[in-house]
């Protein structure tokens, strides 16, 4: 990642820890304070040790002292932790939940364009899993590097205040343990990638197959199966056992650069113990200050936790750069720019002329699909939208809805330019309802009522009446409120009645509906075909046909074909025109 | 357990040795304190450098023989644990491939493919800990106190019980913030749902104008998990301060009692350092194993799942040893009953039907109607829970049941296509076929010219087939089951992506095989009026049969049903 970016995520992530200023300082006073008593606690009880020089020799009073000094250090720092970890939680839980809300809002005012060319998963993780990563990383990693790196110098501090050559000797020492943290880190982040992407693909082969388990079965396949998953599986040993290897590596390494660490310090304490003379150590010219079994015990509690803070040090690494690299993803979602809400004309009460003029549009340059469409809508015609499948349907109510804007030309709803339309009232002009009919995890009242939250029970119920779906509604476990989840069977039909429901009870002046096509038993679609005969009397109506009543109905028909509008007119008038819809009816309807 | 030795049986070697290093390692490590308060007693004491020396080479001795100890266990944790799972991984998937229908509609492939995967992971990471840390950290922690006793009989009862506390600490915790850690996993699925319809939904709450409801919802929740991780954060930010505390505490104490005892000569200073250094350890030691405790919770949970899926075996036997008698009729159904739960609930109700050899079978109701259950006892998929189903002469039991299945070309609902290339997933139907008998195949289901377009047998196919579109996909499904030269072809509801006229071309073309008894499923009327014989079924009882004529003048059911595509379709 460039540094500029890098730069750029730590100015925006600061932005977002801004309000949360006062948990930072208490991060950092509290971690402050307990680096400082958990050292000085050890110098403590070195003094105490040395106070007791031997039978008969003990000075108690400087023993009780020392010790008494010590409980007070380690209550201090116990109360220090505590408070340090309850401001990095808080900071740390409450960053999460703004970063996610704000990604949220985001997609929540994105454009069409923008969901209809990201991968649902994709952008979903970067909702869900993402910001955790970048609160691990950055500021559980930060902290812990912050509380690291205070340890190091603190330790290194006092260790030279006591007697600085012992201290030279552990500063030249560390660098061992540097070196082999680097080099595990090295080596285990090579073998995890690839052991990754084995493991990812030997869960593809596992998805897949027993996802189609049934058809493996069918056609006798078992044994082709086993063995394919047998190849990945023996190719994921050979990686997997490596990259465990490398990475169990650490604490026995950390282990034994702390045991050589510990032995040299030992060493050349004692020695310096033996040559200390009456609160003097002469070695040669140097002069210092008397070595004792205290001071020792010091630097022997100090060197056994040394090391940890390097390998931690060297864990957050990684971990901060995967954060960046979330954070940089999670970005992406909160800076998507959002659907232009502006717009000063309001209309009032909507009486449905629509026309389009001169229409251009397509998804890419290169594919060009609409181009000069013309169509005038009078109030309250049925507009039946018919074409082979893939012909561009779609394309005509993603205009209408304003879900992708016009390159040229232009709509007027009762002679005004919809673009000069607030978005929000311009939408709600229109009731839609889909094939894939969309309906949230919450209850079918809820469902029902979305859109008009402040719809009564009675509301509710009656339009859930005329769209026929309280027959099944009320069949179901808790009828209205009952929550549409996973374990809720609702057929696809039944599915599309709850959302006929759901546009009846918000009552829009125009509408735009979609026809099943296939996999709706036959009672359900007759229903379905009657409800939508009902919301249509007296509405703008567009209709994506499938059904022959519906066509023959239509005020006026619009053929599609490859993404463009190519003839239209009535039923009457495009049989006598013999051009592709009469080919097109003649082929699909006439059988 | 007992029935997981079998998986690390190759391995028994690297089970042995690997603890034993590892104990070797612990018990050098145990002993380091030991040699300094040596080096402080008996070399300060006597101003003996060379004692001091000899003291230091013996530490660092002991640190590297350990290091080489540990490094033969972890590799040997790491060789078994991963072979383990290998082993392991094999026989469960081997086990889900015994499996039939009823089995795998039982436990769903979401959780199979969770058994296989994440939970034998589990496993493996257990058994690797088991190897690498079971012997040491509890031999460490043991050993520590012992060693105190050893050196002074009342410390070492206090850091006996400080570890005791230590431990108490660590499993309250832990106690505490378990449910809460359950119950955040399910607000975070909260917010994953919310996040993922409106981005399903997206068109629906922008047609609503629905934004601010949206976000409300969503703040709620957020909110909410918000609460719930502060309050986790608030109890496991205690681990580390309590734990800290208890442990030092028993220091002052030790310090404290130490001042008399080095006064009455019975403690030296060397042995106070090793006492200090002794608690570190046992501290360290336990944090490893509550560690080691929520990994075997884990890893327990995940072998109970595991188990229970060993467990489960086929409900369907092999079958005898028929010879298919081809004379005979193709399908033959005498009061057949069904039920999936095995309860009186049944989906097909005394089913009897005779389907002649080379006929082409029409079968059509409303959706739960029993159409799909019926053709899926036809390659005894599910066995009958009443009655016989009887394919050329006898009943589907006395055959073979993997020759039984080559005798069909099924083409499912909803069909799926594998990752690969087309002549894999056609490979799947005969995977002794020619390129000609592919291509034949393909022509016969309408799928050669747009396989052609895009390159020929050779083209890769994306998971699922998601590369194809639904019709395309239909027909290259339909081409796979033609691949096998079926005796018996069962389409299920197959075509319904296709527009009529490739519809009615495919329909045709497989009219056209020769000896081949063929059984459409449609929800279109207008897709079965010319076959042989028409079933129509409703709440898993045959209503009406005959040809199209007959059953428009004489079953309702069927004539409803034509009436109302009729208008439709005229």
């Amino acid at each position: 990642m460039k540094n500029g970016l890098k730069k750029n995520l730590t100015v925006r992530l600061l932005h977002y820890v801004r309000p949360y200023a006062g948990f930072v300082v208490g991060t950092v006073i509290f971690s402050l304070l307990y680096v400082a008593f958990v050292l000085l606690g050890p110098v403590l009880y070195g003094k105490a040790i040395d106070a007791m020089i031997g039978p008969e020799q003990v000075d108690f009073p400087t023993v009780y002292r020392m010790v008494g000094g010590f409980g007070i250090c380690v209550l201090l720092a116990f109360v220090s932790q505590k408070l340090m970890g309850n401001c990095v939680n808080s900071l740390c839980y409450r960053l999460i939940r703004d970063l996610r809300r704000d990604a949220f809002e985001s997609l929540t005012a994105s454009r069409i364009r923008y969901i209809d060319s990201h991968a649902q998963g994709d952008v979903m993780a970067r909702v869900v899993n993402d910001v955790d990563i970048v609160s691990d990383g950055l500021l559980q990693g930060v902290s812990q590097l912050f509380t690291g790196v205070m340890t190091i110098l603190a330790t290194l501090g006092v260790m030279f205040f006591i007697n600085y050559i012992v201290a030279l000797v552990v500063v030249v020492l560390t660098p061992l343990s540097l070196f082999v943290a680097a080099f595990i880190t090295k080596r285990t982040f090579k073998s995890f990638s690839r052991q990754v992407k084995v493991q990812g693909k030997l869960a593809a082969h596992v998805k897949e197959m027993i996802g189609g388990q049934k058809t493996v079965i069918l056609f006798n396949e078992e044994e082709n199966s086993c063995k394919k998953f047998e190849e990945i599986d023996a190719h994921l040993y050979q990686i997997g056992w490596r990259a465990q290897y490398f990475s169990a590596l650490t604490n026995p390494s950390t282990r034994f650069v702390n045991a050589v660490i510990y032995a040299f310090v030992g060493v050349l304490g004692a020695v310096f113990c033996i040559l200390s003379n009456g609160g003097e150590l002469v070695l040669g010219a140097l002069v210092l200050s008397g070595f004792t079994p205290g001071m020792l015990s010091v630097f022997l509690s100090y060197a056994n936790q040394y090391t940890k803070p390097f390998n931690e040090v060297s864990n957050v690494v990684t971990q901060m750069q995967n954060a960046f690299a979330s954070a940089a993803r999670v970005f992406e979602v909160i800076d998507e720019p959002g659907e232009d809400l502006s717009g000063t004309q309001h209309i009032g009460k909507v009486r449905g002329d629509i026309r389009i003029e001169n229409a251009t549009f397509s998804y890419s340059p290169e594919q060009k699909l609409i181009e000069g469409l013309n169509v005038d809508i009078p109030a309250g015609s049925k507009v039946a939208i018919v074409g082979p499948t893939g012909c561009g349907k779609t394309t005509l109510i993603n205009l209408l809805m304003r879900f992708y804007d016009l390159q040229s030309g232009r709509i007027t709803v009762d002679g005004i330019d919809v673009r000069d339309i607030p978005l929000d009232e311009y939408r709600k002009m229109f009731g839609m309802v889909l094939q894939e009919s969309f309906l949230a995890e919450e209850t079918v009242a809820w469902n029902i009522a979305y859109g008009n939250e402040r719809a009564s029970r009675e509301q509710i119920e009656a339009a859930a009446k005329a769209a026929y779906c309280d027959y099944f509604i009320r069949n179901m476990e808790h009828g209205y409120d009952t929550v549409l989840t996973g374990n809720v069977s609702v057929s696809q039909g039944e599915r599309q009645l709850l959302c006929i429901a759901r546009v009846m009870l918000a009552d829009p002046p125009m509408l735009i509906l979609d026809e099943a096509t296939s996999n709706i038993d036959t009672m359900t679609e007759m229903r379905i075909q009657k409800a939508f005969h009902k919301i249509m009397r007296g509405r703008t109506s567009f209709i994506v046909a499938h059904r022959l009543s519906t066509i023959l109905d239509a005020d006026l028909i619009l053929v599609m074909n490859q993404g463009s509008v190519i003839e239209q007119g009535t039923h009457a008038q495009l049989m006598d025109r013999r051009g592709f819809y009469y080919r097109l009816y003649n082929s699909q309807f006439a059988k | 357990m007992k029935r997981y030795f079998q998986y690390l049986k190759e391995y028994k070697l690297q089970c042995i040795l690997g603890p034993l290093f590892k104990w070797i390692e612990a018990a050098l490590e145990l002993l380091v304190p030991l040699v300094m308060a040596a080096i402080i007693d008996t070399g300060v004491a006597n101003r003996d450098v060379s004692y001091v020396l000899w003291g230091g080479a013996v530490m660092l001795l002991m640190g590297a023989v350990g290091f080489g100890c540990a490094l033969f266990c972890q590799r040997s944790a790491s060789i078994a644990s991963q072979g383990f799972g290998t082993n392991l991984r094999n026989a469960v998937f081997r086990h889900i491939n015994t499996l039939s229908y009823r089995e795998l509609d039982k436990l769903g492939s979401a959780s199979l493919v969770n058994r296989t995967i994440n939970d034998i992971n589990q496993m493996q990471s257990g058994v690797a800990m088991i190897i690498r840390l079971v012997v040491r950290s509890p031999f460490i922690a043991v050993g520590s106190v012992i060693l105190c006793l050893l050196i002074d009989w009342q410390i070492g009862l206090i850091v006996a019980v400080c570890s005791v506390l230590v431990g108490l600490v660590l499993w309250l915790i832990m106690h505490k913030t378990v449910p809460y850690y359950s119950q955040n996993q399910k607000k975070l699925d909260r917010l994953a749902q919310i996040t993922g319809e409106n981005l399903e939904g997206a068109r629906v709450v922008r047609a609503f104008s629905n934004r601010e409801q949206e976000r409300e919802r969503f703040d709620i929740a957020a909110r909410d998990m918000l609460d719930n991780s502060i309050r986790i954060g608030k109890i496991s930010a205690w681990i580390n301060p309590l734990t800290y505390a208890v442990v030092n505490f028993g220091v002052a104490i030790i310090l404290f009692l130490s001042g008399w005892k080095v006064n009455n000569a019975v403690l030296s200073d060397g042995e106070i350092i090793a006492l200090i250094n002794y608690m570190t350890q046992i501290l360290n030691a336990m944090i490893v194993i509550s560690n080691l405790v929520s990994l075997f919770t884990k890893a327990n949970a995940s072998m109970k799942r595991v188990s229970a899926l060993l467990d489960t075996s086929s409900s369907m036997d092999e079958g005898g040893r028929e010879k298919f008698d081809f004379a005979e009729p193709a399908i033959e159904l005498r009061d057949v009953s069904f039920s999936y739960a095995g309860t009186q609930q049944y989906s097909l109700r005394d089913v009897t039907l005779t389907v002649p050899r080379g006929a082409t079978v029409g079968v059509i109701g409303g959706t739960g109607s029993g159409k799909t259950t019926l053709i899926n006892l036809l390659p005894r998929l599910y066995d009958a829970s009443k009655g016989s189903v009887r394919i050329f002469g006898h009943d589907v039991r006395t055959y073979p049941v993997r020759e039984l299945r080559f005798l069909f070309g099924v083409v499912p609902q909803n069909a799926s296509l594998f990752s690969g290339t087309i002549r894999s997933n056609l490979r799947w139907g005969n995977d002794r076929a020619t390129d000609e008998e592919y291509e034949d195949a393909l022509k016969t289901a309408c799928a050669y010219d747009f396989v052609q377009e895009k390159g020929g047998l050779d083209q890769p196919v994306g998971e699922g087939g998601k590369n194809f579109s639904g019709g395309q996909r239909q027909r290259l499904t339909i081409a796979r089951a033609l691949v096998g030269k079926p005796k018996i072809l069962i389409l299920d509801d197959s075509c319904s992506a296709l527009d009529f006229q490739t519809d009615a071309a495919v329909r045709s073309n497989i009219a056209a095989l020769e000896g081949v008894t063929t059984v459409l499923i449609s929800q279109r009327a207008s897709s079965i009026k010319g076959a042989d014989i028409i079933f129509v079924l409703e709440d898993g009882k045959v209503v009406g049969q005959g040809k199209h004529a007959q059953l428009y003048d004489g079953c309702p059911l069927y004539r409803e049903i034509c009436d109302s595509q009729a208008r439709a379709e005229e």
